[in-house]
């Protein structure tokens, strides 16, 4: 026992941020803590089978044994794993309705719908905003949050390892998940079922906040797109909606309106570009414009490789800006 | 404590003269000669065939195996661009599907075919043409399916093809490849198991009684039986993912009403029994090898086979357990996980009842003990990780991530690999009369055990750190860096360690002597085969009443040699085995086996064409070929099979006369014809299924008021179909009489009806102009009425070909195994239409 708790000091020594090992939320821990339970249990099992096995390999035999024939097949085969496995139900199922229950009436709603290969978030705080987002999630620590997840294309699973398991996103089906962080932090969560070519490159990040902290920023985010002064960033706007950019992305306070890209009114204050996949800076953006297919292969997005490099260095600087 | 023997109490007749022997030798070794030049490839011996069959999995094997060294180099480093994020896709796509459809599934029913008839004392399988045509089937269809990824067309939807991603999203044919290519693949799985379960219900030597049978015959039989209700939901799913890629039917896509749910359930109907139909034929070596290497016979034998059979059956309560994070209520997801973690139960029982013949016996030391013990090893730690993951919610966090990846392949490599790696030690001197290396052996044995540990303990790990299946590539910075690059180290250990043993297994044995005789000194008959061995199989077929015969009936080896039992000689030079009744193995029949012949790949081929066509959709070629085949296999079913014998029966040895053809219930054919069908009933009840899958996730299905069809068509062409199979039953009395004219009248009319039924059955859904892509209901009713009325042609052909038999006196009111069969083929026939008329006409009525 005390070399497990070792191992799991180890193991949760260098734990990443998406990490189901270094949970952060209450079904995280509840099942990081029914893990290391199952994990002693089974160990113990598989010692004492494979010690059973061996010695009997190796002993020379008694008397023939009805007895002991009886007691291996009947309680080793039937009786303990019964009891076993009882034990492991009864405690898991009761963990079950908490683990499936929908936040109270009033929590924070975030509708996230998968998308190849990025995620759309819609923010409900329930005051009647509608609140617009992509690739990111941000949650007050110590409440419940809800969230709505569907598809309109393939299967995709959100999957969020520090706070809680994944729930499945099925086209013609609304599914539900509730988190309950507990720390702040920043997490990263994936897609975990697979939607094609870059199902690898369909991740975000997940940061927990203080709740003021947090309410400060989703009016941040409700807010139309800062206003740009005059300079690269200003010019990156009008090249923005002279190369047509809008007819895919929205940015609020803006003439672009598109609905099929992620909306971008303040990619500029994401922790990452292309959805999880690279840090947020000029440089990144400007890298995903103009080589779109090679960072994400398979893309929907063309890639703007073609237009000037001061025209991609402004782009970038305006998205850069988007705060 | 061995019973005793009818040999003791009445002891067999003293053997032949030497020079009758010989002569008895002789035409035996004619009758089954192996046909030598290019002639060799139209062998159909189970001996011939059983090794292409094994081979060809193991090439496919390897094959998998560099697909997984591929991407073990790909994930050895982050962000690493070794192979593109397609190619990758392709990899695991293919790596997954060749695994389970060319190596595991196949294996199992290459070694079968290869000793099942050794170990039940006959000279082969009751359908040896049939087990050739299988096997020609799956090397074309692999072939095929392997081929695609050297040209960048294989499919890359994962090996579990889940909609809509691999209908819409994903255009080219990759899909098609796979959805009918692993039909094609199917069709001959199912082949191979109604041969086994044949094999082992009516093919047992005289006096072994069920409880008598080998364990081997008996977790054979289980997953046999398996596959005839596992494969056919998912041969139905892909029927409705094919026809929604090719005609926009549909059945997956929410936007007509469809659901991606319903193929889950089909696929997973399928995949999780399939686990089983891997793992228990691979328990079976073990049970073979744990009690001749601990020197006793099994201990809790009756255990065992409750075991097999209780999870055969338990594995088809728990496919849900691969959906706990779809969303599915609190209450499923309760009764499934209870399922999933009783199946742990019969699983000890298995692995207890050997560890209990170890405690009986005393162990000696072997290559194939020591990958007994590696199974186990493996094994137990991947049932254990398998109890966690049907915890829901554990499942929520390790589903679709490394740790599962790390848990099946736990199971499998634990559990079927290693068992057959030992079954091959085991069992190699039985191919060719030489032994397999030892040394070689356990340098391979340590390789693979140590690589494969070093491969995968540490992705239980990798997969609860975050990282998900299926990924080409992963971040720097999630500490997953070192794990993945020690999965790949381990991934080259391990196939080192099969590299080594498969030198061993093909190296040149030229100057390496014959092994002994029965070299591990086991019980079990198959033992008895001579060095090397003979293509006879078995020089007399034996009176048996132990489960361990060379242990415990005396004389037993000189009794089979010296031709004392049964089918001692081949008079007429033909191919002939002992049949025997299911339960007692009392001899019911000598039964006359086809030799040689191309018949077999040549339908295989055209069979094969239609499936490959079908993919391009070159839909005349397809057509054209499945014509093709139905001739050919018109030709094969005409020439080889239902033969009248030149006398009605035969002394066959110990003063025993048996017939040599015998019909209905008692011939070999009608319980293969029973079999087949049972699996095709299963697959239209997949199908009946989807229709009631939608009536529960639609409150409008079927819409009301419905669109049609007017109930007045299905239920004139129900009633029609009831007609047309009593005049078919009418058909067979009258045949019976010897009087053909009325069996003929019979038989036209009942083909009348049939095609006036079908007729009427197609009429519904035209005349109410329903439109099959405008929405799922009226997909499923046409795929429904379609599927009968097809049943309905194919039953019109079969009426045919029995007029034409009668006519040309291959078949008299005596020998009437078509018609008998014919009939059966119309129960079921009718059973599919009548259920299709109260779905389709009755349902929405009472909705």
């Amino acid at each position: 026992m005390a070399l497990l708790l070792a191992a799991q000091a180890l193991a949760g020594g260098c734990e990443g941020i998406q990490s189901a090992l270094a949970p952060a939320g209450r079904e995280a821990s509840r099942i990081a803590g029914l893990f290391w339970l199952m994990t002693v249990v089974a160990l113990v099992v598989w010692i004492v089978v494979i010690a059973l096995a061996v010695y009997y390999g190796r002993a020379r035999p008694g008397r023939r044994s009805r007895m002991r024939d009886r007691l291996l097949i009947v309680g080793g085969g039937v009786v303990v794993p019964a009891i076993t496995l009882t034990i492991l139900l009864a405690s898991s199922l009761a963990m079950l309705p908490a683990a499936v229950e929908r936040a109270p009436a009033g929590s924070l709603l975030v509708a996230v719908t998968g998308e190849q290969w990025w995620w759309r978030v819609r923010y409900l705080p329930g005051d009647g905003r509608e609140i617009v987002l992509a690739n990111e999630v941000r949650l007050p620590a110590g409440e419940p949050v809800q969230f709505r997840l569907d598809s309109d294309n393939v299967i995709h699973s959100f999957w969020i390892p520090a706070l809680a398991g994944k729930m499945d996103m099925i086209p013609g089906r609304t599914t539900h998940l509730t988190v309950r962080p507990t720390a702040t932090g920043v997490f990263r969560g994936a897609c975990a079922e697979y939607c094609g070519t870059s199902h690898a490159l369909m991740a975000f990040y997940v940061e927990v906040m203080e709740k003021t902290a947090f309410e400060r920023w989703l009016d941040g985010q409700a807010a139309p797109a800062v206003p740009m002064p005059a300079g690269p960033a200003a010019r990156g706007r009008e090249l923005f909606e002279a190369t047509g950019c809008g007819a895919c992305h929205t940015i609020r306070g803006t003439p672009a309106g598109g609905l099929i890209g992620p909306d971008l009114t303040h990619v500029g204050s994401r922790l990452s570009v292309g959805a999880g996949i690279l840090p947020t800076s000029p440089d990144e953006f400007r890298r995903w414009i103009a080589r779109t297919e090679h960072v994400k292969p398979g893309v929907h997005m063309p890639a703007f490789g073609m237009l000037p490099d001061a025209d991609l260095d402004a782009l970038a600087a305006y998205l850069a800006a988007l705060k | 404590m061995p019973e005793t023997t009818t040999s003791d109490k009445q002891p067999l007749a003293a053997p032949p003269p030497l020079d009758v022997r010989r002569g008895q030798e002789e035409r035996l070794l004619r009758a089954w000669k192996t046909p030598t030049g290019w002639r060799y490839w139209s062998a159909v011996n189970n001996s011939e065939v059983g090794l292409w069959y094994t081979a060809a999995t193991f090439v496919f094997l390897l094959f998998g195996g560099a697909l997984a060294l591929l991407m073990r180099l790909q994930l050895a480093t982050p962000g690493n661009d070794l192979l593109s994020a397609e190619l990758y896709n392709q990899a695991f796509t293919v790596h997954g599907s060749v695994m389970m459809f060319l190596f595991a599934i196949p294996v199992f029913e290459a070694i079968a075919v290869m000793f099942l008839p050794q170990m039940l004392g006959a000279r082969d399988l009751p359908f040896p043409r049939l087990s050739a045509f299988g096997f020609w089937a799956f090397l074309i269809g692999g072939l095929f399916l392997s081929g695609s990824i050297f040209v960048g067309a294989a499919p890359r939807g994962g090996w579990f093809m889940y909609p809509p991603l691999t209908s819409t999203y994903q255009p080219g044919i990759g899909p098609d490849i796979w959805l009918l290519g692993f039909s094609f693949i199917e069709v001959a799985a199912i082949a191979a198991a109604v041969e086994m379960i044949v094999g082992t219900l009516k093919c047992r030597p005289p006096g072994m009684r069920l409880n008598l049978m080998p364990l081997y015959a008996w977790y054979i039989l289980v997953a046999a039986a398996m596959i005839l209700f596992a494969f056919p939901p998912l041969i139905a799913g892909s029927l409705l993912l094919e026809v929604e890629r090719a005609f926009k039917w549909p059945f997956f896509d929410p936007a007509g009403g469809g659901d991606p749910l319903l193929w889950q359930h089909l696929f997973w109907l399928f995949g999780h029994p399939e686990v089983y139909i891997i793992f228990l034929p691979s328990v079976a070596l073990i049970a073979m090898i744990v009690p001749t290497f601990a020197r006793t016979p099994i201990v809790g034998y009756t255990w065992v086979v409750l075991a097999a059979v209780g999870t055969g059956f338990l594995s088809f309560g728990l496919w849900v357990h691969h959906m706990f994070t779809t969303g599915l209520p609190g209450i499923s997801l309760g009764l499934f996980s209870a399922a999933s973690e009783a199946i742990a139960i019969p699983t000890g029982v298995q692995i207890f009842c050997f560890i209990a013949t170890l405690a009986a016996g005393r162990m000696t030391r072997s290559v194939p003990m020591l990958f007994t013990f590696g199974s186990l090893v493996i094994f137990v730690l991947g049932g254990l990780t398998g109890v966690m993951v049907a915890i829901v919610p554990f499942d929520f966090q390790a589903h679709d991530t490394f740790f599962v990846v790390g848990h099946f392949h736990y199971v499998l490599i634990g559990g079927a690999l290693f068992p057959i790696f030992a079954g091959c030690y085991y069992f190699f001197p039985l191919i060719n009369g030489k032994a397999l290396s030892e040394r070689l052996g356990r340098i391979g044995f340590w390789l693979a055990f140590a690589g494969f540990n070093v491969a995968f303990l540490p992705m239980h790990l990798t997969g609860l750190r975050g990282m998900p299946r299926r990924v080409f590539t992963y971040p720097d910075d999630l500490g997953l860096n070192a794990l993945n690059m020690t999965s790949t180290v381990g991934a080259f250990i391990l196939a080192a360690g099969v590299a080594v043993i498969f030198w061993d297994l093909v190296r040149p044995k030229g100057g390496q002597p014959y092994a002994r005789r029965n070299p591990w000194a086991a019980g079990t008959i198959e033992w008895l085969q001579e060095m090397p061995g003979k293509p006879w199989g078995i020089r007399s077929i034996p009176e048996i009443d132990s489960r361990y015969p060379l242990w415990d009936q005396p004389n037993f080896e000189r009794d089979v040699d010296e031709g004392r039992f049964y089918l001692p000689d081949a008079e007429e030079e033909k191919r002939e085995t002992i049949v025997t009744s299911v339960i007692d193995a009392t001899p019911e029949e000598c039964l006359r086996l086809p030799g040689p012949s191309f018949i077999p790949l040549y339908a295989a081929v055209a069979t094969g064409g239609f499936f490959v066509f079908g993919t391009f959709h070159l839909w005349w070629l397809a057509c054209a070929s499945l014509v093709l085949a139905t001739a050919i296999i018109m030709y094969w079913l005409w020439t080889g099979t239902a033969i009248i014998p030149e006398k009605p029966e035969k002394h066959v040895g110990l003063g025993l006369t048996l017939p040599l053809y015998r019909s209905g219930p008692n011939s070999v054919s009608w319980w293969a014809m029973c079999i087949t069908m049972l699996a095709v009933l299963t697959a239209f009840i997949s199908l009946v299924f989807a229709y009631f899958f939608f009536w529960t996730i639609h409150t409008d299905f079927p819409p009301d008021p419905t669109p049609g069809p007017d109930p007045f068509w299905p239920a004139l062409g129900g009633g029609l179909a009831l007609a047309a199979w009593a005049l078919v039953m009418l058909a067979r009395r009258r045949n019976r009489a010897d009087d053909a004219r009325s069996t003929y009248a019979a038989l036209a009319s009942a083909s009348l009806l049939a095609g006036t039924s079908g007729a009427a059955l197609i009429a519904g859904p035209w005349l109410a102009n329903l439109d099959p892509q405008q929405h799922v209901y009226p997909a499923t009713v046409w795929l429904l009425l379609i599927w009968s009325t097809g049943h309905l042609a194919l039953g019109i052909l079969m009426n045919a070909y029995c007029v034409a038999r009668r006519l040309a006196g291959r078949m008299t009111a005596d020998h009437d195994i078509d018609l008998a069969n014919v009939g059966l083929y119309w129960h079921f026939c009718t059973l599919t239409t009548v259920i299709t008329v109260a779905v389709v006409a009755g349902f929405p009525l009472v909705a």
